[in-house]
């Protein structure tokens, strides 16, 4: 049904998408920020390297720049919500959609750009050894923040904002953190996948909420880490399996499914796991 | 130590004035509704007073945040559940509180202290830290937030009704901890509460809330 070869592409761009999902995971489970910068972010991000590669930047800098611009609509969508008071969801849709039009912009009013022979991190270059050479530092890396006295405190203004602030804790401070590095890592997920396509659209973002949380929803069925620095690998796990489902789907002619379905069966499936993960805990 | 000048709140607190010296033990007493709780928030910084003036070790701290104050004033609230993080380990927890005050690298000696301050409890928690803080009980949850609270150095001790949320037997258990706790760091402690018994063994200094105001009781 699938071959290797198609297998390993899933697995890769499952894997980019991964990063977008440790995004969410930090904003929905972590700090409890219901965030959807995200839809922004990602083009934000794609936006930014895809210019600076086309004009034969250096593709490294280009997705730190990324990561840096990301970080930057996150700040934007925290202040909004811890100093103006305006709603998490809220904050999250206006920067979202200020996002549309700043992406415009950095891509010099075009809806669309494309950059397949230009110089990227995947030229050259093994996409399997590339998508692993960049992860498993960023992997690391997050896992050593989540258990660090830092990951203890973001995780403790999730969980619990009272407990945070008699505890010595700037909640505000900790919810912009957590959203800073969220859309970082969905910014850097966007230059990544712009990047492997060869090209930038500035719908490009729609649907990275929700994709990204089914992946971190099934990433949780099937790893349920409760530590919340392995619960990265649970993500990363989640968001190639959701590749794989939606894969299959598309490209098997037994269910009739077309490409047109695809958010039909995403929202089905994030229903279905939201729904039998609380009759679970019901029994439990 | 502390003191609070014509500190008014809206619909609560009206130019209250206090002051607690450093070993100082202060109850505080009065009818549900009479600004207790309001007059604790406005002490940890929760609560910003529409007027008055609070010092602190002669610091004007009225604008210091409350997550600042933290450093000088350890708090153990009414519901267990909100003086510790239930989805965290019981380990988790005590490293948060010890690093309350700023970033401390966490070495086996730590984890061996933290069993230490745990024996206090003789409740077997040492030995289990590893469990998430949801599996204990309401009266363990409580002890841990007294140990949380005074595991890192504070001048002030606020205890606020910290048994209303138990049963009788929970509750003398949490109030003797809270008294062995209290004799052993020799700060200053102010605990609210209505039960006598309270009352009568930790005596020294009792206040009354009243019309705003706090008056002298004995």
């Amino acid at each position: 049904m699938i071959s290797g070869q198609e297998l390993i592409t899933i697995v890769n761009v499952g894997l980019i998408f991964g990063i977008a999902a440790v995004g969410i995971y930090i904003t929905f489970r972590t700090v409890n920020f219901a965030d959807l910068t995200c839809d922004g972010s990602f083009v934000t991000g794609a936006a930014i390297s895809s210019m600076l590669i086309k004009s034969g930047g250096n593709p490294y800098i280009a997705m730190a720049a990324s990561l840096l611009a990301g970080g930057l609509s996150g700040a934007v969508t925290g202040f909004l919500n811890v100093k103006l008071k305006i709603t998490d969801l809220l904050a999250g849709i206006v920067v979202a959609f200020m996002l549309y039009s700043v992406n415009l912009r950095i891509m010099n009013d075009s809806p669309n750009i494309t950059f397949i022979d230009d110089i990227t991190i995947f030229t050259n270059n093994n996409l399997s050894v590339t998508v692993l050479v960049i992860l498993m530092p960023l992997v690391l890396g997050l896992i050593f923040l989540l258990s660090s006295g830092f990951g203890l405190k973001l995780r403790a203004t999730g969980y619990n904002k009272k407990f945070a602030s008699t505890s010595g804790i700037n909640v505000g401070a900790m919810t912009v953190a957590g959203v800073v590095i969220s859309n970082a890592l969905v910014a850097f997920a966007g230059s990544l996948f712009s990047q492997y396509q060869g090209f930038c659209d500035i719908s490009q973002g729609t649907g990275t909420l929700v994709t990204g949380l089914t992946a971190v929803v099934l990433g949780e069925k099937i790893l349920p880490f409760k530590k919340a620095p392995l619960a990265i690998l649970s993500c990363m796990l989640g968001a190639v399996l959701y590749r794989t489902v939606i894969y299959i789907a598309l490209h098997s002619n037994t269910f009739g499914i077309r490409t047109q379905d695809l958010n039909l069966i995403t929202g089905i499936v994030i229903i279905l796991t939201i729904i039998i993960k609380r009759k679970r805990e019901q029994n439990a | 130590m502390l003191s609070l000048s014509n500190v008014s709140v809206r619909n609560t607190l009206n130019d209250l004035t206090l002051t607690v010296k450093s070993d100082e033990f202060v109850l505080i007493v009065g009818a549900n509704g009479a600004g207790k709780t309001t007059l604790f928030n406005v002490i940890s910084g929760e609560i910003k007073p529409r007027s008055g003036k609070i010092l602190f070790k002669n610091m004007d701290i009225t604008d210091t945040p409350q997550h600042k104050r933290t450093k000088w004033i350890a708090s153990v609230l009414q519901d267990p559940r909100l003086g510790t993080v239930g989805e965290m380990t019981i380990l988790e927890n005590l490293s948060l509180a010890y690093i309350r005050n700023g970033y401390k690298k966490l070495t086996g000696s730590t984890i061996a202290f933290f069993k230490d301050k745990l024996r206090i409890l003789e409740m077997n928690l040492e030995n289990r830290l590893y469990e998430q803080t949801r599996n204990l009980s309401g009266g363990q949850r409580q002890a841990l937030s007294l140990i949380m609270a005074t595991i890192t150095d504070y001048d002030l001790l606020l205890l606020d009704e910290i048994t209303a949320s138990l049963d009788p037997k929970n509750s003398s258990m949490v109030m003797k901890i809270a008294e062995k706790i209290v004799a052993l760091e020799k700060k200053a402690c102010m605990l609210i509460t209505h039960n006598t018994k309270h009352i009568e063994s930790f005596g020294s200094r009792i206040l009354e809330m009243r019309n705003g105001g706090l008056v002298q009781v004995s």
